[in-house]
This record gives C-alpha cells, sequence and structure tokens, in this order.
C-alpha cells in the first residue's frame, strides 16, 4: 500500500503539467455541474418561501351586494384549509394597483372608469400550500354565483419549477462536457507515463508483477486527481457563492450552500470521474507496453 | 522441470521461429542452448517465461502448461523463474539493492524480509560493497551480477539466461559463468543462451544446439563428436 501511494505521487513529479491539468478539469467539470447545482437548489428553496404565499383569489362579479360577501367571507374563513379571508373593493384595488405598478401609474391616474374587480383573497393554512389543495378550494369558490373568476399561482409556481429543470439540464450538459474532456486528459496524461515508464513496466512483468499490481497506482492516481478535483471544484464553488451572495446585497440575502451530503457526492463524483479514466487509459495501453 | 513436445513457433508476420522442437531437461540440469543468430534460442526462452505461447505443440515449465496459461497465471509462473538477460534491464534510477528489492516488492513480500534477501543475494553475487551503487556507477559485468542477484532473489527453481555474457569482455564473462554454476550447484536449473563457442566447449554441459527453428543437435541423446560432425 506504501508503495502504491509513492507511486502514485510520484506521478506528479513526473508530469507535473498533465497532471495539473487534470486535476484542473475534473474542478471545473464539477464546478460547471456544481454551480448549476447551486443555483438548482436555491430555485428549490425560493419555491418553497413563494408557497408560503399561495393564494386563491376569486373575482367578483359587478354590483354584488356587499352583504352577499361578509356573509361570504364569514363561510370561506370556516374552511378548515383556510387562514384567513381579505375582502378587496374596487376602489381598495386600484388605490393597490396604483401604488404597486409604478410602471402603470398614469395609465391608472387617467382613468374615468375602474376596470378592475372587487375580489375575495383567501390565505391557506400551512400544510394546505400545494397546488392541489389551493385547486380543489378554488373549485369551491366558483361554486358562489357572484364569483367571477377564480386565480391561484399555479402557473407561475410550475414556470418556475421549469425553470428550475431547465437550469439543472443545462448544467448537465456543460458539467458532462467538461466530464469527458478531463476523462480524456487523465487518458493522455496516463499514456504518458505509460510510455515514460515502458521499460519498469516491462520489468515489473518479468520479475512476476501482477497486472491489477501494475494498474493500481495509476488508478490510484487517477483517484487522487479526482479526489483533488473535487476538492477543488467545491472551493471554487464556494467562491462564486460568496461572490453572488455579496455582489447582490440582500436580494439574495437567503442563497445556501450546498448541504455536506452533498459537497460528498460531488467530492466521490471527482474520484469516480478520476477513477474512471485511468481505468479505461491503462486497459487500452497497458496491453501494447 | 522443463519439457517441449513438437513446439511450432511462427510469429504474427509469418517468420517461422521454431520447427518441431522437442527436449526435457531435468532437475539439477545446466543446459547450454546454442545457434547461430536467428537460430530461435530467444524464441525458445520467451516460450519458457510465456512471453510467447507456441502455436503448436506443448510446452511445460515447473508444472505449468504455457500452452494454455491463464493470464493471469503468468506472475505465477515466472515467480518460480529467474530472468537475466544481455541487457541486464536495471533500472537506471535504483541502486543495485532497490533494483533487486525491485522484484521482491512485487510480490508483496514484507520489508524485512526483502532486506535479509537482498543482503543474502548481493553477497552471493560478491556485491555486498556495492549495494548503493547505481547501475551507471557498475561496470557491464558487476550490472550482470545484479541482474542475477534480483534473478535469485525470489529463490526461482529455474533459471533462465539469454546470453548473459553477449556484451561482456572474457574475464567478465569467467566471472558471470561462474556465478551461474555455482547456482547451479546450488540446486537451481539453468538454462542458458549463448553463441559463445568457446564457453560452450570448455564447459562440459549438456548442449543443445539450434539451426533455423530445429534442434540438430543435443548432447544429452548424440555422440560428443558429433557437435564437430555438424560444424
Ligand atoms: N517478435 C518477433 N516478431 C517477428 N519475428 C520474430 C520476433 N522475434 C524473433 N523473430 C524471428 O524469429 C526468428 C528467431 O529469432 P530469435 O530471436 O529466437 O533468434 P536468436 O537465436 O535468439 O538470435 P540471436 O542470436 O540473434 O539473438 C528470427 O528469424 C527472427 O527474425
Ligand atoms: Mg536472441
Amino acid at each position: 500500500m506504501r508503495l502504491l501511494t509513492r507511486e502514485a505521487l510520484l506521478s506528479f513529479r513526473r508530469a507535473p503539467l498533465l497532471s495539473t491539468l487534470s486535476v484542473t478539469t475534473i474542478g471545473f467539470s464539477l464546478f460547471t455541474l456544481g454551480l448549476f447545482g447551486l443555483v438548482a437548489i436555491n430555485l428549490r428553496e425560493a419555491l418553497r418561501g413563494l408557497e408560503e404565499r399561495v393564494e386563491v383569489v376569486a373575482f367578483v362579479l359587478r354590483g354584488t351586494p356587499a352583504e352577499t360577501i361578509t356573509l361570504a367571507t364569514q363561510d370561506i374563513a370556516a374552511f378548515p384549509e383556510v387562514e384567513d379571508v381579505v375582502y378587496v373593493t374596487e376602489e381598495q384595488a386600484l388605490a393597490r394597483a396604483r401604488r404597486e405598478l409604478v410602471e402603470f401609474r398614469d395609465a391608472y391616474r387617467d382613468l374615468q372608469v375602474n376596470p378592475l374587480p372587487a375580489s375575495i383573497e383567501v390565505r391557506l393554512k400551512a400544510g394546505y400550500r400545494d397546488a392541489a389543495t389551493a385547486a380543489r378550494v378554488a373549485e369551491r369558490l366558483r361554486g358562489f354565483e357572484f364569483v367571477e373568476d377564480v386565480r391561484f399561482g399555479r402557473d407561475w409556481v410550475q414556470k418556475l419549477d421549469h425553470l428550475r429543470n431547465i437550469t439543472g439540464i443545462v448544467g448537465l450538459v456543460i458539467g458532462l462536457a467538461f466530464a469527458a474532456v478531463a476523462v480524456v486528459i487523465i487518458g493522455v496524461t496516463i499514456r504518458l507515463t505509460l510510455l515514460q515508464r515502458a521499460r519498469e513496466i516491462s520489468i515489473m512483468r518479468l520479475v512476476g508483477a501482477t497486472n491489477w499490481f501494475i494498474r493500481g497506482p495509476f488508478l490510484l492516481e487517477g483517484a487522487l486527481k479526482g479526489l483533488m478535483g473535487g476538492f477543488l471544484s467545491l472551493l471554487l464553488c464556494y467562491g462564486g457563492y460568496l461572490l453572488f451572495r455579496d455582489r447582490s446585497g440582500g436580494t439574495f440575502g437567503g442563497l445556501i450552500f450546498f448541504h455536506p451530503v452533498q459537497m460528498a457526492a460531488i467530492v466521490v463524483f471527482g474520484v469516480l470521474l478520476g477513477l474512471f479514466g485511468s481505468l479505461v487509459s491503462v486497459g487500452r495501453h497497458l496491453r501494447h507496453v | 522441470m522443463i519439457r517441449l513436445t513438437h513446439v511450432d513457433k511462427s510469429y504474427p508476420n509469418g517468420a517461422l521461429a521454431l520447427r518441431d522442437v522437442t527436449f526435457r531437461i531435468s532437475r539439477g540440469e545446466f543446459v547450454l542452448l546454442t545457434g547461430h543468430s536467428g537460430a530461435g534460442k530467444s524464441t525458445i526462452m520467451k516460450l519458457l517465461f510465456a512471453e510467447q505461447r507456441p502455436t503448436s505443440g506443448e510446452v511445460r515449465v515447473s508444472g505449468y502448461d504455457v500452452t494454455s496459461l491463464r493470464r493471469d497465471e503468468i506472475p505465477k509462473l515466472r515467480r518460480r523463474l529467474g530472468i537475466v538477460f544481455q541487457d541486464f534491464r536495471l533500472l537506471d534510477d535504483r541502486t543495485a539493492a532497490e533494483n533487486i528489492a525491485f522484484a521482491l516488492e512485487v510480490t508483496g513480500a514484507r520489508r524485512d524480509t526483502i532486506n535479509a534477501r537482498v543482503a543474502r543475494v548481493l553477497a552471493q553475487v560478491g556485491l555486498s560493497a556495492k549495494s548503493r551503487a547505481h547501475p551507471r556507477e557498475l561496470s557491464g559485468g558487476e550490472q550482470q551480477r545484479v541482474a542475477i542477484a534480483r534473478a535469485l532473489v525470489n529463490d526461482p527453481a529455474i533459471l533462465v539466461a539469454d546470453e548473459p555474457t553477449g556484451t561482456l569482455d572474457e574475464r567478465a564473462t569467467r566471472g558471470v559463468f561462474q556465478l551461474l554454476r555455482d547456482i547451479n550447484a546450488a540446486g537451481t536449473v539453468v538454462v542458458m543462451a549463448t553463441h559463445d563457442l568457446d564457453l560452450v566447449r570448455q564447459a562440459r554441459y549438456r548442449t543443445i544446439e539450434l539451426r533455423d527453428g530445429s534442434v540438430v543437435y543435443d548432447s544429452a541423446e548424440d555422440e560428443p563428436d558429433a557437435v564437430e560432425a555438424g560444424r
């Protein structure tokens, strides 16, 4: 085992440039994967926050008497899924639109007629804030005859979900491309070392070294480079994470980094990548030495 | 110990290197393999340590059937052999002792076992004083002694030497040859390829002569005079 480790470390001295290159490409491969992974987990986190705001809004037909609506709100507040119910009159809706939609402020000021309907805004209790419950509540709200239309935030929740998936796929594709490059570079490094050490290997063979004994150092070398690449990528990811968090000045204040288990998975993936690269190369080239 | 039965060997390029070669070598023997350049001496050596396989016929070495040996059994066979070449095949970046130890490290032997055995074989080949010298600091004869020590360190049943004196001067040749005789006297079978005819004549050892891949003379079977008649 000591011999094996020594041999593996020697390779860094034998081909420092290529060895560094292998580590860096593995590092970048995992960095790309990791970066997109970070975006994905942060999006998921953001979605979880948004879920708390899942609301069902029922738009009320113009001219519905206030008493009818008050009665209905009491009814709705008694639903087991409902946290609270707020009645927003037409005037309140317009005022809110003027306040919140700065871009349209002028447009709203010049209006003769208020185009906005009154609405009943229903917030759901924790534990009921999912698309299915929202849909069920919406269905029941539709049952009131003064309700013109019901909306709930399913559309954009789904869009964000979609975005997250796309981010994941893009990251995966770029990361895998880097991974392929890393495997090739590791292969080239090992091929070079094999040629450099052809004499030594042929002598090892003559004195009865098994194939695994000859391969061992190369596999260890690959795994070691993968390990270093894995750590490098974590470092890069963390750097990128800090940069993003500080630059964004609070907008993304709630950004999160990888869980230790996820970090371990990245490093393990690096090791597997290195091992794979060396295994393929050694298998292909050892025969010709 | 060694048995070749109707062995033919042709290389992938079509060259027929051996033709119907049959002989056997028993425990304790010292055998000289001779013949002109290209006669097939090295090819027989390579069959013995399973670097090549016979095209047809049977090769048995120390209980292993080289003809059908599995790849993973080749190391096992080689650990029972000592192999010596004309060009020594030492590693330049290791000392004499490290070169010898290399053959044991490969087998996963323990460090203290290795040290003891290396010291023993270095003494056996008369190089205890040069254990820390690198190959470039040694004469050809000394380098070959290191190579022989490496071949011996695994206590081989058979020592296979392909022209071990090929590049050495007369004195060094005599020294190395004497070393091989001592090794044989201690019980190891020695098979040595050579085209040094003086050596063949002086030594009263069994001699097998090849010509164009065929055995044309084997002193164990033919009359000794046939050597002269054959030339
Ligand atoms: N690897 C090889 N590929 C193809 N042909 C080979 C190979 N090795 C040897 N030969 C051929 O086989 C024949 C026997 O070669 P071999 O090396 O056994 O001869 P030798 O008796 O050892 O000669 P020398 O005294 O010059 O070392 C020769 O004709 C040679 O050209
Ligand atoms: Mg030869």
